[in-house]
């Protein structure tokens, strides 16, 4: 079971702006273990963001993301109370979603 | 301070040491704007949050209460001076002195004791590989370590001086900060003994008295350079490895003196952890 997402969601002038922490190990299946083995490529594919049941963004991720990845945005239109849900989806199939409220 | 005086005193007649003084001014500033710069993107990185060492402190969290070992038990019995299973503020009371070890121990070999103890491990396997390579995974005492003190985050660090050993403990540390030895006949006092120094655009906190709370108070720390999440125990070996000394021994007395040390000038700072570092 990996860690839930660190999330947080503010109102910020007209905007709300969102920081998502997610913990995923980014292996871009070009680097060896100390045994000399490769290590699989194993990294997040797509992102989506949600503001209550609406998408606000959507992420076509690839190798080049970091390890822990962490992720910013703000988008206008929601409110205090308003539900922000995370999902990201990985080249394994694995997913994770999470969700805050904006505060 | 002889020459302020004297600056100042020509100032009153002379217009030309006056000037002197306005570029010996600006030379100032412009040093401290050079570490400030790099102080506004640490400082931009910790109002951002996100801090991936709090995934260690959720990993420690749960190898505090995961059964392991050879007895496989817990820690959650584990004296960190405060009495057993006290992990709230026992961070910001070590290193402290031990009854039943009869050391002065800091949070690593404390955790070692425990893991011994409690869980059954041998020496060897409890202190095995106690620091992650750079941008690795970290071990799990690692791990552990960053989950107990952060439970005391925010709280004023109040290392004890009472019995003898712990003021040994600390005489012994600045024994060693100002001990110069290795090729480059270095200390750490080279370093850390004057206020308003840098390398680079990095600063250097004075770390003779209450200004070592300025790096003390915000260590466990995420260094970007690493890439994982670090303790105190491997701040010190990476600062003997820059001093060019050979190598402390992880948990040694040496380290534990050194962080009694900075620890005890650092006595009534607020601690902040995990930050980010450079």
């Amino acid at each position: 079971m990996p860690n839930p997402m660190r999330m947080r969601a503010n109102v910020e002038g007209d905007a709300v702006v969102v920081r998502v922490l997610m913990s995923h190990p980014e292996d871009t299946g070009l680097m060896k273990a100390p045994d000399g083995k490769i290590i699989p490529a194993h990294f997040i594919q797509s992102v989506i963001c949600k503001n209550n049941d609406k998408n606000v963004l959507t992420c076509d991720w690839g190798t080049a993301i970091s390890k822990n990845p962490f992720l910013e945005f703000r988008f206008k239109g929601g409110k205090s109370g308003d539900k922000i849900s995370v999902t990201w989806l990985d080249n394994k199939g694995e997913t994770q979603t999470d969700t805050t409220t904006v505060s | 301070m002889r020459l302020r005086l004297k600056r100042i005193a020509a100032l009153a007649g002379l217009s030309l040491p006056a000037m002197m003084l306005i570029g010996a001014c600006a030379t100032t500033a412009q040093a401290e704007s050079v570490t400030q710069e790099g102080n506004a993107y640490l400082k931009l990185m910790n109002e951002m949050g996100g801090n991936p060492a709090d995934f260690n402190i959720d990993d420690g969290k749960k190898l505090w209460s995961e059964k392991r070992g050879p007895k496989n038990a817990s820690l959650e019995q584990c004296n960190l001076g405060l009495g057993p299973g006290v992990v709230k503020g026992a961070y910001a009371q070590l290193p402290r002195y031990f009854p039943d070890t009869g050391k002065v121990q800091d949070l690593e070999s404390r955790l070692v004791t425990c893991m011994e103890t409690l869980q059954g491990f041998s020496a060897k396997e409890a202190d095995k590989d106690p620091f992650a390579k750079e941008g690795g995974n970290a071990s799990p005492l690692e791990n552990i370590a960053m989950y107990v003190a952060h439970e005391s985050d925010g709280m004023k660090i109040a290392i004890p001086q009472h019995d003898a050993l712990e003021k040994l403990s600390y005489d012994n540390g600045k024994k060693l900060f100002f001990y110069r030895a290795g090729p480059f006949s270095f200390s750490c006092a080279a370093c850390h003994a004057e206020s308003g120094k840098r390398i680079k655009i990095s600063a250097l906190p004075n770390l003779t008295n209450k200004e070592a709370a300025v790096s003390y108070a915000t260590w466990p720390a995420y260094p970007n350079s690493q890439g994982v999440a670090r303790t105190l125990e491997w701040r010190m070996l990476a600062c003997e490895r820059q001093q060019r000394w050979p190598a402390p021994k992880f948990t040694s007395s040496a380290v534990i003196d050194l962080i009694t040390y900075m620890g005890v000038n650092s006595n009534g700072a607020t601690l902040h952890t995990p930050s980010f570092k450079r």
